[in-house]
């Protein structure tokens, strides 16, 4: 067993350290250009936030739909304390992240605390009602140039931070998950009762879960903010977290492989499909629609199964 | 004196938008009781109903014809959606059936904003009726007829649920499927009815809304979608007088707060508000909490 679990460590580390290497070297030689760098880097980007709301919308089996809003409080709570406080870059950034990620935290442990006494529809509801306070409050601070946007944010994030710190909430996902804690977490999904019928404290690990999620979602955001800029409340919307929540259905709730592929997919390829930029969110709504049918319906299964497969595998926490 | 007028003026907008809000709330708390699936896409159905007046209106039909057409388009809409997304997932779990209402709530903005572009587009209104003088203060017929259209309908739907053998059936449904299944209840037609009747009163509100508040546009139904939502839970949802008492309620929080304390956080104070309401009494004002079983 420890044995098994040396050599995945060891595999794991290399393809990441091989996939960096491979990736800057191609990007020093040119043959990824700033256009397709950047692509990549939102990609990683999109890894983090997809990975996260995963936690909560996968393992714990809750739907969350304000996960745009934690990337919110994230992305604005590092960018105020990265253009306040004059460090060098490679102490302030760090500290930036974490302070996002650790404000998002905050909030979603406030969230948290309503949505214990519920689930199902009305803890979607609490959680959509969260992201719409948290951006209605945003375009209300002046400080943080409310409507008009907050610009002039130093642009730290670079492809290397972004893609280390979607490793790093990659491994520290799939860590909860595989622990004892993860598979508590996991438990309350399957079954609530029997999960603390068997002793499980299901209100503990329902808020490790959020606020596990929240957490990254808050580093996303301070990614994000970094990268762009520049950042308006807007951006924030229920669109956005419905964005991320079609990269976790589409790559398999309760997959954090899964949701790796899908988030770069899906951020590759509107890029790519430039043209049909219109028709992105209404493909996303077909796709949420056909998932759900197909994981239900015997007929679609075979027909889709030839195509998607990693969509359609079974939710289960194994990865 | 003028605080006072001002004061009845917001009194007639929280009716004004609060019998709005009872009219989808009344479509949502039926779909939820029955279907036990909170449909997101209900207010989009709002927006269909406008777009589809809208048209009607455009090729010169008489303003009744037209309501006919939208109610009867708006119904049958609403039952198709049933039959195509959420039939076949009636048996799945809750978080799949969410998902599948959020997509279809986006399926309809963004094909409408495909066929009729994301610009607002004016609406004709045609109550034309006169003013209404009372004292000192003019309530616009937009106003009144929304709200006796609304009252009207709420009498009438609570009637044909509690005496008619049909709104018999709903109700036996919404209690227990499987005992009204074996009672001999044809549970899909049940529920599909249910989905007409729902996508009706939306329809409606629809075209209500936009008399009052021209121009259209393919987004218009979500926010108002999710306020009725609110005053769904607020009344207690699945029941009925809870629906039009939690829309009114909410109609009238919403004009005041936005009269008197501020416009630019009124979403926030309205969100808070459904946040405390459904930690503390998720039930809502009205609905009858039930015990989870093992």
């Amino acid at each position: 067993m420890n044995q098994k679990f040396k050599k995945q460590l060891l595999t794991d580390v290399l393809t990441v350290v091989i996939g960096y290497v491979v990736l800057t070297v191609l990007m020093r030689t040119g043959v990824i250009n700033d256009y397709i760098k950047g692509i990549l880097l939102m990609a990683c980007i999109n890894i983090v936030l997809t990975v996260s709301l995963n936690i909560t919308s996968g393992f714990l089996g809750e739907l969350a739909l304000g996960h745009a809003g934690f990337m919110a409080v994230g992305a604005y709570a590092s960018a105020l304390f990265s253009k306040s406080i004059g460090l060098i870059p490679a102490v302030e950034f760090p500290v930036a992240i974490l302070i996002g990620g650790f404000a998002a935290l905050i909030a979603g442990y406030i969230v948290s605390i309503p949505a214990l006494r519920l689930k199902g529809d009305y803890l979607a509801i609490i959680t959509l009602a969260a992201g719409e306070i948290i951006r209605n409050i945003l375009k209300n601070l002046d400080i943080i140039g409310g409507t008009k946007g907050y610009t002039g944010i130093p642009g730290y994030t670079t492809f290397a931070w972004a893609y280390f710190v979607a490793v790093i909430c990659i491994f520290a996902s799939k860590s909860l998950i595989q622990s004892r804690h993860g598979r508590s977490i996991i438990s309350i999904r399957e079954d609530e009762i029997a999960a603390e019928a068997s002793g499980v404290d299901t209100n503990r690990y329902k808020i490790i879960g959020f606020i596990f999620s929240a957490f990254f979602a808050g580093v996303g955001g301070a990614l994000y903010a970094h990268y762009l800029r520049f950042l308006q409340p807007g951006i924030f919307t229920l669109n956005k977290s419905i964005e991320i929540l079609v990269m976790v259905v589409l790559g398999g709730m309760g997959s954090i492989r899964g949701s790796v592929i899908s988030a770069v997919i899906l951020t590759v390829l509107p890029e790519l499909l430039r043209g049909f930029s219109d028709y992105r969110m209404l493909v996303y709504s077909l796709a949420l629609i056909i998932m759900m049918l197909a994981k239900h319906s015997d007929k679609l299964k075979l027909l889709l199964g030839k195509l998607q497969p990693a969509a359609l595998r079974k939710e289960t926490g194994h990865e | 004196m003028s605080g006072i007028n001002q004061f009845l003026m917001q009194l007639i907008n929280g009716l004004n938008i609060g019998s709005i809000y009872a009219l989808i709330a009344l479509g949502y708390t039926m779909v939820y009781g029955i279907a036990k699936l909170i449909n997101f896409a209900h207010g989009d159905i709002i927006m269909v109903g406008a777009y589809v007046s809208l048209l009607c209106l455009n090729t010169g039909m008489p303003w009744f014809l037209a309501c006919i057409v939208t109610i009867v388009v708006c119904a049958v809409f609403g039952v198709v959606m049933e039959k195509l997304a959420y039939k076949p997932l009636r048996k799945a779990s809750r978080i799949s059936l969410l998902i599948t209402a959020i997509g279809v709530s986006y399926l309809l903005e963004n094909a409408f904003q495909l066929i009729f572009s994301a610009n607002p587009k004016p609406y004709p209104g045609f109550i034309t009726l006169p003013n209404i003088k009372l004292g000192s203060i003019s309530i616009a017929a937009n106003y009144y007829v929304t709200f006796i259209v609304s009252v009207v309908l709420m009498v009438v739907l609570n009637l044909f649920i509690q005496k008619t053998n049909v709104g018999k059936a709903m109700r036996a449904v919404s209690e227990d499927e499987g005992a009204a299944r074996l009672m001999g209840i044809n549970v899909d037609n049940t529920i599909s009815l249910t989905f007409a009747i729902g996508s009706a009163l939306a329809a409606i509100a629809g075209i209500l809304y936009s008399n009052c508040y021209s121009p259209i546009n393919p987004f218009m139904g979500s926010l108002p979608g999710i306020k009725a939502f609110i005053a769904a839970v607020l009344g207690g949802i699945g029941s009925i007088p809870g629906a039009v008492l939690g829309g009114f309620i909410l109609g009238m929080i919403e004009t005041m707060v936005k009269a008197y304390i501020s416009s630019q956080l009124l979403d926030s104070i309205v969100f808070t508000i459904l946040i405390l309401m459904l930690a503390l009494k998720p039930s809502g004002i009205l609905g009858k909490s039930v015990k989870e079983k093992v």
